[in-house]
């Protein structure tokens, strides 16, 4: 039986690994190869690098990191930042990376998804949404939020963008509810079980997990396939090992 | 390991070359990216990694004039994840006519239900015929897969994988060896298995 993933988050910015709260304030957490590695020992499923600072600015990715974490990570990793194009796209899956994800520049130009699910396969591609709910009751998407200055509201309903972006090749989804990101209140479960109700290909849940009951509600009650969080596992207020045991003792399926 | 290897990795494009082969340089394995047939044909151990489109990776290989070079081989062969599914006789990812050195037909993977398409993440092997490939592996072993095609599991079956069917996880079929998931990015179960491929 396919297993649960739980997901460590390292947002990257300037090379070091950052956190800030509703994406605001980061704060230096540590380097990124150090905390692969620790999270890889600790048995996390999958790790995520976010470069937050790529998409406003229209930098690239810098690929020696990547490869300096594909060489010393026996686990699957995912590289989100910056991603404009087929090109950008494969220099990092060609560092090592196993998976790319786009956001913003999927927004800009919803093509992309297109073009990278022909050149890499849908496996390859994960959709990232950052998402919020507007006075109006409607879950939007929101552009450029890994920056509090240039982060763009846009009309586009959320559960509409989770349709499209599987059509279009997206063989993952991260979906990241940004009211609940790095509160630590829990998951945005009414907001995930929406978007599950529309996803077949696989759902990653992020923002707001703060105890171990908040990730079991995640894949109890919302059916999400993995849950993503950053703080409580660089904070070490929750320690993968215990969390995953408090998982099992619960009826989740997790990789031992 | 031990012996000295020269494992040359077949370049077929596919984007996880660089992961296998780091995967081997943790094992002290130093590998060579090669499409040359040559080359191929005098390796101690032949990888065929692969992630894409099976239309595509069977095109490359044809191009390269590697098809007729990798059924002749008689030493150790793995295909990984594509690669495996190249190993088989048709992929319908294309309609694709692919080796044919192991016996069987690749299907898509129909979503429904609990079953997502890609099957994305950590699944148990379930093992169904004892292999030098398993030897000190822990009984329960988890390893990552990636992969919207598949091999229903069947004869050549050494190990399968439970996603609502059972799919072909590990097959062999003389010296060729197929793994649909990535030993690569399994961690300790899927650098073991690397390392029992190697040993052979």
């Amino acid at each position: 039986m396919l297993t649960r993933r739980i997901i460590p988050c390292l947002d990257v910015r300037d090379g070091v690994v950052v956190k800030g709260v509703c994406f605001r304030d980061h704060v230096v957490v540590g380097d990124i190869v150090a905390l692969a590695e620790r999270y890889r020992d600790e048995g996390a499923d999958e790790l995520v690098f976010y470069d937050i600072t790529a998409s406003p600015e229209g930098r690239r990715v810098d690929r020696a990191w990547i490869e300096r974490v594909a060489r010393v990570i026996d686990i699957p990793f995912c590289v989100a930042g910056g991603i404009h194009d087929v090109g950008a796209a494969r220099e990092i899956l060609h560092a090592g990376a196993d998976k790319i994800s786009v956001n913003s520049p999927a927004l800009g130009r919803p093509g992309l998804i297109d073009e990278l699910a022909a050149a890499f396969g849908v496996q390859c591609v994960v959709v990232g949404i950052d998402s919020r709910l507007d006075a109006d009751g409607e879950w939007r998407v929101r552009r450029f939020s890994g920056d509090p200055s240039s982060m763009q509201a846009l009309p586009r309903r959320t559960l509409d963008w989770i349709v499209e972006v599987q059509q279009r090749g997206a063989g993952e989804i991260v979906l990241n509810c940004i009211d609940a990101d790095g509160v630590r209140d829990g998951y945005d479960l009414k907001q995930l079980c929406a978007a599950r109700a529309l996803c077949q290909v696989p759902l990653v849940a992020s923002g707001g997990a703060g105890t171990p009951g908040h990730f079991h509600a995640v894949f109890a009650e919302a059916d999400a396939d993995a849950a993503l969080a950053a703080s409580v596992f660089h904070s070490g207020a929750i320690a993968i090992p215990d969390l995953k045991r408090h998982l099992a003792a619960n009826g989740v399926e997790v990789r031992p | 390991m031990s012996t000295p290897r020269d494992v040359v990795l077949v370049d077929a494009g596919g984007t996880n070359i660089g992961s296998v082969r780091y995967a081997l340089e943790r094992l002290g394995v130093h590998a060579t990216t090669s499409d040359d047939g040559g080359r191929i044909r005098s390796a101690s151990h032949v990888i065929l990694p692969g992630v894409g489109a099976a239309g595509p990776g069977m095109a490359r290989l044809r191009a390269s004039g590697l098809v007729d070079v990798l059924r002749g081989l008689r030493q150790p062969v793995l295909g990984v994840c594509l690669g495996m599914q190249l190993l088989f006789e048709h992929s319908e990812e294309g309609d694709v006519d692919c080796l044919g050195v192991v016996r069987g037909r690749v299907r898509r993977l129909v979503p429904g239900g609990q079953r997502r398409v890609p099957h994305m993440g950590w699944n148990r092997l379930e093992r169904r015929r004892d292999d030098a490939l398993f030897a000190g592996l822990e009984p329960v072993a988890h390893a990552y897969f990636v992969h919207g095609y598949a091999a229903p599991a069947d004869a050549s079956t050494l190990a399968s994988v439970d996603y609502g069917a059972p799919l072909a996880a590990v097959v062999r079929a003389g010296n060729f060896v197929g793994m649909q998931f990535h030993p690569e990015r399994s961690a300790a179960v899927g650098a073991r298995l690397l390392a029992n491929f190697l040993a052979a």
